[in-house]
């Protein structure tokens, strides 16, 4: 039988606020434990929670990047379960109505642009920490992250593999790192996916039962675990089995996804309307207000960069991924004043290459835009060659040095003296008579060894175009 | 010394005719004398000779604010920093609050002395005191009789002059129905006058602190202290605070009272009807205009209060779970064994009835048909009292249905003791404030006049009950033995 | 609306609190009353209402996003039953 696979993602993006949400504790990451829990965010007898405006606005600005419609009117409520990261026995979520409603993304796969539904999003609480290191055989609890403003964005059932899955929580990640209401730090737990999946025969219209996988913190991972667990639905089904619906938990070690059943006991949450908080009202002001703030987003600067610098799509698509590599194109091209083909193909080819291996973001490049913008005015002058910039960039890489520096201290500079080429070259014709009476012979393919030998004359610095064009005088 | 109002202990604190010091000791001696009333859970003693001594020097500095030096008691629902608030619970019988409510922080900047911490129904869920982990309250005019709840150590502690004034909470009733069964004057103000901040929650959408005193000028100077808005309570209403004693003496001709029929029915002791109806009378001849009204949907308020109130309770008690604080049972086998006994092993059985049933309100398959159709009632009798302000200025009935009950009366059937706060609760649902004052006595126990007024009209309600004051004694009545 | 005593139980361990065996009866039968007390809910036509939340119609109030608190550990540990590292200690959590 064909299946097909059935995805939808609860993607949980922490807000890059100052402050929790119904505190003023901190929320930098890191802190010893339990010293960024307060009164409040320890559920203390008596406390109360007054919600932060910055999670509100970042909230809403995620709502007009995704054009949501924005309720006017949204409802904090009350999610009860116990669990000893959980201080007050609830979690103060949004249920019934929240503060964004229906919106959508596109994705770019293979060429294609998708759209995927965002259901909602709404904000919450975060939990804190449960550390299992064996303290005698206990857990401990750190509540630092208690109260950490959430944004828990549910996508529609829109996905149909593991591929398109990860182009939309990528998109997501960029979007709301445009955004800046999110760092999207994956390691700690900034960004986070649960993955909703099943399967059902191609061809039927009825959506199967799902799974909801739990801990999914890398796009990898994401990946391989919806993978997993669509090969797991179809064995079952195919041995005659039926899928439970469950909450699993994927163990990257093992590759596996397996049941969690501490989560199934208590899944009646009592969700009702929190007292302690009044209906959020959002006026039209404020969503102007935050409307004049929003960034340009990823899809338009897309389409700007195919006609501004006349990109196709895979490239325009690539430099806009995130906010930081449009900007450092962007700014490369201002400073550099060279052809916007020179500065794409750096910054995807030898910078990008350079970052990915040693695992850095591109605003943790050691070569700012600055440095490189010197670099690539070299090539375009004709200073260096584009062989010779590769040298010079990886010198620039290891240090502080710029691209002339480096130039001059190793002698890189082009020699585009002719009349230097030129000895060089009767040298060369001088030492080698065999192959020049071969090649005159009809051996064409012989010139390139005599550029090469032209070439490992200079080391590498005599323009190219100067020799092939000389060579080519000198063996008629 | 103990038998001044808070008025005149102000004016004998800033003549020097006596200190802070004096005073208060004068008020531990006789908690002292007669801690056979169970008023007090946590006797603050070293603390408020401290707090007297600084009180005498700002006195003497010329310094001193609106209650400097004049002790008084919370209710034990009210986080005092560094003093054990339990909230009349096992639960909590070992926690030292870390920080002030914001009405302790008022009391305290306003220079008042705290004498200790009040009785009270555990977690303020009850009618009687008798819920309280450390025993029962006795009303100071009846030793077998309930002091009303779920304020009744502040209501006792008041009436037997073991404090001048005090706070409490009232979340359907606890303030007016215990200082209508002790003889002294309280009330509820409007949701949202009062910070609920360090205020330990029972129900949220209904808990109000208000004062209790012995009588209405006590209460609107207490008032005065208390309410206002805090950026804390996202329930706070951000309004200008009145001058509570501005207009005590204000003219009442021509004030429209009304009477709902519904609370003079059938369940109402004849008796206390016609203590009501004297009380009534003597506002006619003040001037006041009387006229019947019905509020048919206030028969539905005991019911809404019994779905919202639990609902309510069962999530805000969730914190209480052996894990960051409060009680903690011993040698737990694993989680559910820590939360369940913890929770089981601490909690009395009133408080476990209101998490069952409110937890069983808000389950799977039932939250329409109890909590979503208990909001919409609330909704109905809100819009029935907006009706009836619309004609009238204030409503008068009764508070309870009978003077105080005996202890042990009621607890065998919890029904019969949610049915006695049948005219105090839907003053909650709706948020209105309300005040109890003495209105007379059947045999030798107190009866309490109920005044219910639109939103924040607290100063109206304070007028209405000192004019009564001015023409009646029965709010200076002392109980045998206590005078 | 009577609730029987298994039911009571499931409510019980919903709410994670123990209740004596021994009470399970009485505590389904007084819940059983209130719930029979709340029935006259049930005769209230509701169709055309909006459920009220709060007593008064006000919006929530934002707070600036500024950091006010400062580490009070120490403070609140002592109040802990039981803590080791600033963690608070609690049986095994299997997940």
């Amino acid at each position: 039988m064909q299946w097909e696979t059935v995805i939808g993602l609860e993607i949980h993006a922490q807000l890059a606020t100052r402050s929790k949400i119904f505190s003023g504790a901190s929320t930098a990451y890191g802190a010893a434990p339990n010293t960024q829990a307060c009164a409040i965010d320890l559920g203390m007898p008596g406390v109360l929670p007054v919600l932060n405006e910055q999670a509100v606005r970042m909230a809403v600005k995620f709502g007009m990047a995704i054009e949501a419609e924005i309720a006017p009117y949204s409802v904090f409520a009350r999610k009860n379960y116990f669990y000893p990261d959980l201080p007050k026995g609830y979690q103060i979520s949004q249920f019934e109505l929240p503060i964004v409603g229906n919106g959508h993304l596109e994705i770019l796969l293979d060429g294609e642009i998708m759209r995927i539904g965002v259901t909602r999003a709404h904000l919450e609480e975060d939990a804190g920490k449960s550390l299992h290191e064996d303290f005698h055989g206990l857990t401990g609890v750190d509540l630092n992250r208690a109260g950490t403003p959430l944004l828990e964005i549910v996508s529609e059932p829109d996905m149909r593999s593991a591929k398109q899955a990860v182009a939309y929580m990528k998109k997501l990640h960029a979007l709301v790192r445009y955004l800046e209401i999110c760092d999207g730090n994956m390691q700690e737990g900034s960004f986070r996916c649960d993955a909703n999946v099943s399967v059902r025969p191609v061809g039927q219209q009825e959506f199967g039962t799902r799974t909801e996988i739990k801990n999914l913190n890398s796009f990898r991972f994401v990946e391989k675990a919806i993978n997993y667990e669509v090969e797991r639905q179809i064995d079952v089904l195919e041995s005659g089995g039926v899928v439970v619906q469950e909450t699993r938990l994927y163990d990257s070690a093992r590759d596996e996804t397996r049941s969690m059943r501490s989560k199934e006991e208590s899944n009646d949450y009592r969700y009702f309307p929190d007292p302690d908080l009044l209906p959020v009202v959002i006026e039209d002001a404020l969503k102007e207000e935050v409307k004049a703030e929003l960034p340009e987003l990823p899809d338009a600067k897309r389409e700007r960069f195919k006609s501004q610098y006349g990109h196709d799509q895979e490239t325009a698509s690539v430099l806009t991924a995130t906010r930081e590599m449009a900007d450092y194109f962007e700014v490369l091209v201002q400073k550099s004043g060279c052809d916007a083909r020179l500065c794409s193909n750096w910054v995807m080819g030898e910078l990008a290459g350079a970052l990915n291996k040693n695992s850095l973001e591109i605003s943790a490049s050691p070569i700012d835009c600055e440095r490189l913008a010197g670099l690539l005015q070299r090539i375009a002058d004709n200073t260096i060659s584009g062989k010779i910039a590769k040298q010079v960039f990886e010198e620039m890489w290891q240090g502080s040095a710029t691209a002339d520096a480096i130039i001059e201290a190793k002698g890189l500079r082009q020699i585009t003296d002719s009349g230097a080429i030129e000895k060089i070259i009767d040298q060369v014709i001088a030492d080698n008579p065999g192959q020049v009476e071969q090649y005159l012979g009809g051996k064409d393919k012989l010139f390139g060894f005599f550029v090469g030998q032209v070439m490992k004359a200079t080391q590498g610095k005599a323009n190219p175009a100067e020799v092939n064009k000389m060579l080519k005088e000198k063996l008629r | 010394m103990h038998n001044k109002s808070i008025a005149e202990l102000r004016r004998g604190l800033h003549s020097g005719e006596y200190s802070s010091q004096e005073l208060t000791r004068v008020f531990l001696d006789r908690m002292q004398r007669h801690q056979a009333l169970n008023c007090y859970i946590t006797v603050t003693e070293e603390q408020a000779l401290e707090a007297a001594a600084r009180a005498d020097a700002q006195l003497a500095g010329g310094k001193a604010g609106a209650l400097t030096g004049i002790p008084i008691a919370q209710k034990d629902i009210f986080c005092s920093k560094g003093v054990k608030t339990s909230c009349g619970s096992k639960m909590l019988d070992n926690f030292i609050s870390p920080y002030d409510a914001t009405v302790v922080e008022k009391f305290h900047d306003a220079g008042a002395v705290l004498l200790g911490k009040l009785n009270m129904d555990e977690f303020a869920m009850g009618s009687s005191n008798e819920t309280s982990h450390y025993g029962p309250v006795r009303n100071p005019w009846d030793a077998d009789a309930v002091p009303g709840g779920s304020s009744g150590g502040s209501a006792a502690a008041v009436a037997a002059r073991l404090a001048p004034g005090a706070t409490g909470t009232d979340t359907g009733g606890s303030i007016r129905q215990p200082a209508a069964f002790c003889g002294i004057t309280g009330m509820k103000p409007t949701y949202g006058r009062v910070s609920r901040y360090g205020m330990i929650a029972f129900a949220s959408s209904l808990d109000q602190g208000g004062p209790m005193a012995r009588s209405a000028e006590d209460a609107a100077l207490l008032l005065q202290v208390m309410a206002g808005f805090d950026a804390k309570d996202s329930t706070s209403v951000d309004r200008p605070l009145p001058d509570y004693t501005a207009g005590l003496n204000e003219d009442l001709r021509g004030l429209k009272i009304g009477l709902p029929r519904e609370f003079f029915g059938a369940g109402l002791n004849s008796e206390v009807a016609a203590r009501i109806e004297a009380a009534v009378d003597e506002y006619r001849k003040l001037g006041a205009e009387v006229r019947e009204l019905s509020m048919p949907s206030l028969q539905l308020s005991v019911p809404v209060y019994y779905v919202i109130a639990p609902a309510e309770c069962s999530a805000n008690l969730s914190r209480y779970d052996g894990v960051r604080y409060g009680y903690r049972c011993a040698e737990p086998a694993d989680l559910t064994d820590l939360y369940t006994r913890s929770r089981g092993e601490a909690f009395g059985s009133e408080v476990k009835r209101r998490i069952l049933i409110g937890t069983y309100a808000l389950s799977a398959g039932y939250y329409d048909a109890y909590y979503l159709k208990a909001q919409k009632v609330r909704r109905l009798i809100s819009e029935e009292f907006q009706r009836a302000f619309a004609e009238v200025d204030v409503l008068m009935g009764p508070v309870t249905p009978t003077t105080a009950f005996g202890i042990g009366e009621k607890t065998a059937d919890p029904i019969e003791m949610y049915l006695s706060d049948i005219y105090t609760i839907a003053v909650n649902l709706a948020g209105l404030p309300a005040m109890s004052i003495p209105a007379g006595f059947v045999g030798d126990k107190p009866v309490g006049l109920q005044i219910i007024g639109d939103y924040f009209t607290e100063a109206k309600l304070l007028n209405i009950a000192h004019r009564y004051q001015q023409v009646t004694d029965w709010h200076g009545r002392i109980p045998q033995g206590f005078e | 609306m009577s609730l029987t005593s298994e039911q009571v139980n499931k409510i019980a361990h919903l709410a994670r609190l123990g209740i004596d065996a021994s009470d399970v009866d009485a505590y389904a039968r007084d819940l059983s009353g209130i719930l029979d007390l709340v029935a006259q809910l049930d005769a209230q036509q509701t169709d055309q209402v909006l459920p009220m939340a709060h007593p008064l119609d006000q919006a929530q109030r934002l707070r600036a996003d500024v950091v006010t608190e400062e580490d009070q550990r120490e403070l609140f540990q002592a109040l802990a039953p039981q803590v080791e590292e600033g963690l608070y200690l609690v049986p095994k959590v299997i997940e």
